[in-house]
């Protein structure tokens, strides 16, 4: 559904992403996994649009949308699940989900059930400023607000970073969720082992290249993987 | 008593007007960081307007909405210009191009008026008097603190309620989460400063309604002294930036009032910001931080 060809996006003189080619299959959940600095929250910004892209193409579903403007890349149906979550604080719940739909014209009924029947502890806060939510409660409204926008793929910035390990357990219980509903999933991680667990298709990225490529649970078994990701 | 009235009557009028200002350069500061030294110009530009739209003949009753226009158009080319192209600079880059665009219309305003004072026409009704309390105040003075807090309840509403206030609510927190949301931050920052630049007009009409004429640099006392209320109140805050206009509007007539300190006024003005930034850095209703980690 998503395809990336020899995508490099530079920052200044430095190079980030040093032509990456990869593929998102509709329905799927993909990971990228790596460490620090390999290029991997690079690579979403840029197909976000948040950043222009050197050279290169994104295509979506054959349509080439390779340095769309933020706004038109959403308009597509790809949204993106900041880093560090990224809630606006001194906004209630209903008016982060409501500002994650604000493209859209239609109802917004519907979704907001569904968001809520996904999250009930959302339902629960809905007036309160989301600043005040745990950091598992902010990480669980990033993603319905990010849903709240009709994605056809939801892309994940290390939705991981920084929870505890059981609140980390329920995030990936909600995106296994959310793709059986019909959402496809690009996932980055540093906590590489629940991300290959999860995932359908993976690739390791290293200093801005894509070094491995497979599905999650051969990765796993892979001894390299095995040795640089998974400390074993 | 009547002298006490009149003094605190137009302390709260002038206060009005320095709040229209205000809330320019407090939601201006909210969502570029931008201080922008323009404001108090485009503020006298509309003055000027106001001045040569009425002497090329133009009927009262369409010079008003003109004036509104163009000074919102004036501030909208403005940002477009002049700050947008900045918008990846360093802040310090943005705000001296600010004060460029501020010279350049003290500038312009010099060339096309030669520097010589122009007569403010007079907008019947808002320059009569009447009588209240024993003192005969304009009814420009009477109108400014309600026509304030129209405005300001409208403002109140836009921001709070409709979907362009949450986006400007975003933009002025994170722009780039913003952008993920499909906010077009061009667009809402084009706003702020249509917003801003359409109260700096209706402020002006009331202002200089009270003042015989008008000469390039009236813009700059008053746009200073809006710019100290914004700060008093906590700049990036509105409500702050009413209250503070208010707040310095009354205290600067009072001390007028009071024999042999008029001179002292603008200084007490200033004397007050210095207070505040060393007691209170952020104002009144600064920012508070709720970030959670």
């Amino acid at each position: 559904m998503l395809k990336i060809s020899d995508l490099k996006v530079r920052y200044g003189g430095i190079e980030a992403v040093k032509g990456i080619s990869l593929e998102v299959p509709e329905g799927q959940i993909v990971t990228l996994i790596g460490a620090n600095g390999a290029g991997k929250s690079t690579t979403l910004r840029t197909i976000a649009g948040l950043v222009k892209p050197a050279e290169g193409r994104i295509q979506l579903k054959g349509e080439d949308i390779t340095g769309l403007a933020p706004d038109k890349i959403v308009t597509q149906g790809i949204t993106l699940v900041p880093e560090g979550r990224h809630v606006f604080p001194d906004m209630t719940v209903l008016e982060n989900l409501k500002i994650g739909a604000y493209l859209r014209k239609d109802s917004l009924e519907e979704d907001l059930k569904w968001i809520y029947d996904l999250f009930p502890r959302l339902k629960e806060r809905s007036w309160q400023a989301a600043g005040t939510l745990s950091g598992g409660e902010q990480q669980m409204l990033a993603v319905g607000r990010a849903l709240m926008s009709h994605p056809k793929i939801m892309m994940m910035d290390e939705p991981s970073l920084g929870l505890a390990p059981i609140v980390v357990k329920g995030i990936f219980d909600i995106i296994r969720e959310v793709n059986r509903q019909g959402v496809t999933i690009l996932l980055i991680e540093q906590n590489a082992n629940m991300a290959l667990k999860v995932a359908d298709l993976a690739y390791v990225m290293e200093t801005g290249h894509i070094t491995l490529s497979g599905p999650g649970q051969e990765l796993m078994k892979d001894e390299a993987v095995k040795k640089a990701y998974l400390g074993k | 008593m009547e002298y006490i009235v009149s003094i605190l009557l137009s302390g709260i009028a002038v206060g009005g007007q320095y709040a229209l200002i205000a809330i320019g350069y407090t939601m201006v500061y909210g969502i570029l960081r931008l201080i922008n030294f323009a404001h108090g110009d485009v503020f006298m530009v509309a003055g000027l307007m106001m001045v040569y739209l009425n002497a090329a003949g133009l009927p009262l009753l369409l010079t008003i909405p003109a004036v509104l226009v163009l000074t919102v158009v004036l501030g909208f080319v403005i940002e477009r210009a002049a700050y947008k192209p900045l918008r990846s600079a360093p802040r310090m880059s943005v705000m001296i191009s600010a004060i460029g665009v501020s010279y350049l219309l003290q500038n312009m305003a010099t060339y096309v008026t030669g520097g010589l004072p122009q007569m403010y026409p007079t907008i019947p009704i808002l320059s009569d008097s009447v009588p209240l309390l024993g003192s005969n105040p304009k009814v420009v003075v009477l109108v400014t603190p309600f026509l304030v807090a129209v405005l300001v309840f409208g403002l109140t509403m836009l921001i709070g309620h409709t979907k362009i206030g949450m986006a400007m609510r975003a933009v002025a927190k994170d722009f780039e989460t913003s952008q993920l949301m499909g906010i077009k931050i061009d667009r809402v920052i084009s706003m702020t400063f249509i917003i801003g630049s359409f109260l700096a007009a209706v402020g002006s009409m009331l202002y200089f309604t009270n003042y015989p004429s008008i000469v390039p640099l009236s813009g700059a006392m008053p746009g200073l002294k809006a710019f100290v209320a914004a700060v008093f109140g906590g700049i990036g805050s509105i409500p702050g930036a009413v209250i503070g206009a208010f707040l310095i509007g009354i205290c600067e007539n009072i001390i007028k009032g009071l024999p042999g300190m008029t001179v002292f006024s603008d200084a007490f003005t200033f004397a007050l910001l210095i207070v505040v930034l060393v007691a209170k850095p952020t104002g009144l209703f600064g920012e508070k931080a709720t970030d959670k980690v």
